[in-house]
């Protein structure tokens, strides 16, 4: 008797109805609507014309996305490295540590990343509070006097950042510690056997091995922090927004507040086609590792 | 230190050597701790803030403890912070349902079913791992608007049930299931239901119970969409909530950021191990 080519088509049905519908609703079609709009001159929620491209040679000249793409760029170079770099130094850190002890030591690196960004930009903003946040001795032992952190152009990104790495690190530092317990013991043995010291295994034995997971959670950073909204609007809100736009700000600013949603999702598109890159690259750092 | 260097030196100069190493890996040790320790003090800095007699720094003692749970118990009953704690109870408790469920109903298809399309969905949602749901946030609008869904919570849950990840994640647990176990139930006259509620489920609850602590925190920690989404303050979500409205409460500023938070970092701890096996696996470095 002959097999039909997909003998479950009719079985499989039910099982991927519910998740192709709300994909096909809530992801491919806004997807596609996004497209649209971007050739349009729609309102956030009127239909507008088709407009050519119009909306894409405007941004070309647009200084406000020009401002965008470098303060998301300066933003991304102050967290992207650092935070994986921190994250490395932090699970070596904790990898030293035995037992229950080392189960402390990641529940504290790690337990700002379960936190709400309302939690965690309350908690800073009191701590850079104005001028007796807890932090500002600290500041003015550094710069000789306190700062209006968040009313200071040239400070509100580096703060961001900072802030960000404080939150986000302990995410680099679960991933690292996986790598880490991965690398088999009798390598560091042999290492030890043939007289190298601490730096010396680091250097020919943990960096080696560990530089696929360093690859995996560098681009997982850079393609988190260009997404940089929510813990900016907190501190910035609708105060200074021009100097320190960076480009989901600069979607939600169009869309919400000026009711420009064709230039909007013109926006939009910029920033999907900046993500899918960075994925592509993601994707192929994965690969590499799994070629290995 | 291995055991074959150690014999090899000179009693004296061995004794030197183990000792000058135990101190350092010591010092490395303590200095980790420190870093610990110092890492998570803002928390434990702000909880004290709370706990401080007003006018006082945070840490002065006698702690006021009278003064704290009056502060807290002004914050929780005279703001509309239950109401934001119900939204968000139903809204992260919503998608956490409807994530695994599409996820595990998708991911037992793509396992286990032989179907027209099987390699395009396949590819469709590692396509779709890639795209930013924050370049979306005016379609999103646009399209829950349309449905009359602006400030209720299904309006809230809906664009939150994209998370590719999950069935990815499913779909390769599934795979590893051992043939025999459904073909014994096949023998019994199982249908994929029964074989996806009694076999694949049961053998998986772990990852089950991973995936759904870590969408839950995920969705109880969603800012963007529920801020957009939400317009009316008794509707908002309680992360969105205490950021609109802190201007007004003055100290009670910080005690509403920590009962934010609270939820989400005890159910971290309650369930350290599972957070940390959900986001390996999620992750791509095991599974």
């Amino acid at each position: 008797m002959p097999r039909p080519a997909h003998p479950d088509n009719r079985a499989a049905l039910p099982f991927i109805l519910p998740f192709a519908a709300v994909y096909g609703l809530f992801f491919a079609w806004p997807t596609l609507q996004m497209l649209w709009m971007s050739f349009t001159n729609s309102q956030l929620i009127v239909p507008g014309r088709f407009v050519g491209l119009d909306n894409y040679l405007y941004l070309l000249r647009d200084w406000r996305f020009a401002r965008a793409v470098g303060n998301t760029v300066y933003f991304v170079a102050m967290t992207a490295i650092p935070s994986t770099a921190l994250g490395l130094l932090l699970a070596l850190i904790v990898n030293r540590l035995r037992g229950r002890l080392q189960a402390v030591a990641l529940a504290l690196f790690f337990l700002p990343y379960v936190l709400p960004v309302s939690t965690v930009t309350t908690i800073w903003g009191w701590m850079l509070g104005y001028p007796n946040g807890p932090l500002q001795p600290l500041i003015a032992l550094v710069v000789g006097h306190p700062v209006r952190v968040f009313r200071t152009v040239s400070w509100i990104l580096p703060a961001v950042a900072v802030i960000t790495l404080w939150w986000t690190s302990g995410f680099n530092v679960l991933l690292f510690l996986a790598g880490l317990r991965s690398i088999p013991p009798e390598l560091y043995e042999a290492a030890r056997i043939d007289g190298a010291g601490r730096v010396r295994q680091f250097v020919s034995v943990t960096w080696p091995l560990i530089w696929p997971v360093t690859a995996l959670v560098l681009t997982i950073q850079l393609i988190l922090q260009i997404k940089l909204f929510d813990q900016l609007y907190m501190f910035v809100g609708g105060g200074q927004v021009d100097a320190t736009l960076v480009l989901v700000q600069y979607i939600y600013s169009l869309g919400f507040q000026r009711d420009n949603g064709g230039y909007a999702a013109t926006v939009a598109v910029a920033l999907f086609v900046l993500v899918v890159a960075l994925s592509v690259l993601q994707f192929t750092a994965l690969r590499a590792r799994g070629r290995k | 230190m291995s055991g074959e260097a150690i014999a090899a030196a000179p009693a004296e100069q061995r004794l030197r050597l183990v000792r000058r190493l135990d101190s350092a890996g010591l010092a490395l040790s303590l200095l980790g701790l420190v870093v610990a320790l110092a890492w998570a003090f803002p928390l434990y800095w702000s909880l004290l803030a709370t706990f401080a007699p007003s006018g006082h720094s945070a840490g002065s003692l006698p702690a006021d403890i009278a003064g704290a749970l009056a502060l807290y118990g002004r914050v929780l009953f005279t703001t509309e912070i239950g109401l934001w704690y119900v939204n968000s109870i139903v809204t992260s408790a919503g998608v956490t349902a409807g994530v695994l469920l599409i996820s595990a109903t998708c991911g037992y298809a793509i396992s286990q079913l032989d179907f027209a399309g099987r390699r395009l969905l396949w590819g469709a949602i590692l396509a779709s791992f890639m795209i930013p749901v924050q370049a979306l946030i005016i379609n999103h609008f646009f399209l829950v608007n349309a449905l009359h869904l602006i400030n209720t919570w299904l309006g809230v849950i809906l664009p939150q049930l994209i998370a590719p990840v999950a069935v990815i994640v499913y779909k390769q647990f599934f795979d590893s299931v051992p043939k025999e176990l459904r073909e014994a139930a096949e023998l019994d006259g199982a249908g994929h239901w029964t074989l996806l509620c009694r076999v694949f489920l049961p053998v998986n609850w772990g990852i089950t119970a991973a995936l759904a602590i870590i969408v839950f925190i995920g969705a109880w920690n969603a800012f963007l969409w529920p801020f957009l989404a939400v317009t009316e303050e008794p509707r908002m979500n309680i992360t969105v909530g205490i950021s609109q409205a802190r201007d007004i409460w003055g100290v009670g500023e910080l005690a509403g950021a920590i009962l934010a938070g609270l939820p989400v970092a005890v159910v971290y701890l309650l369930f350290q191990r599972k957070v940390t096996e959900a986001i390996v696996v999620s992750a791509g470095i095991k599974g």
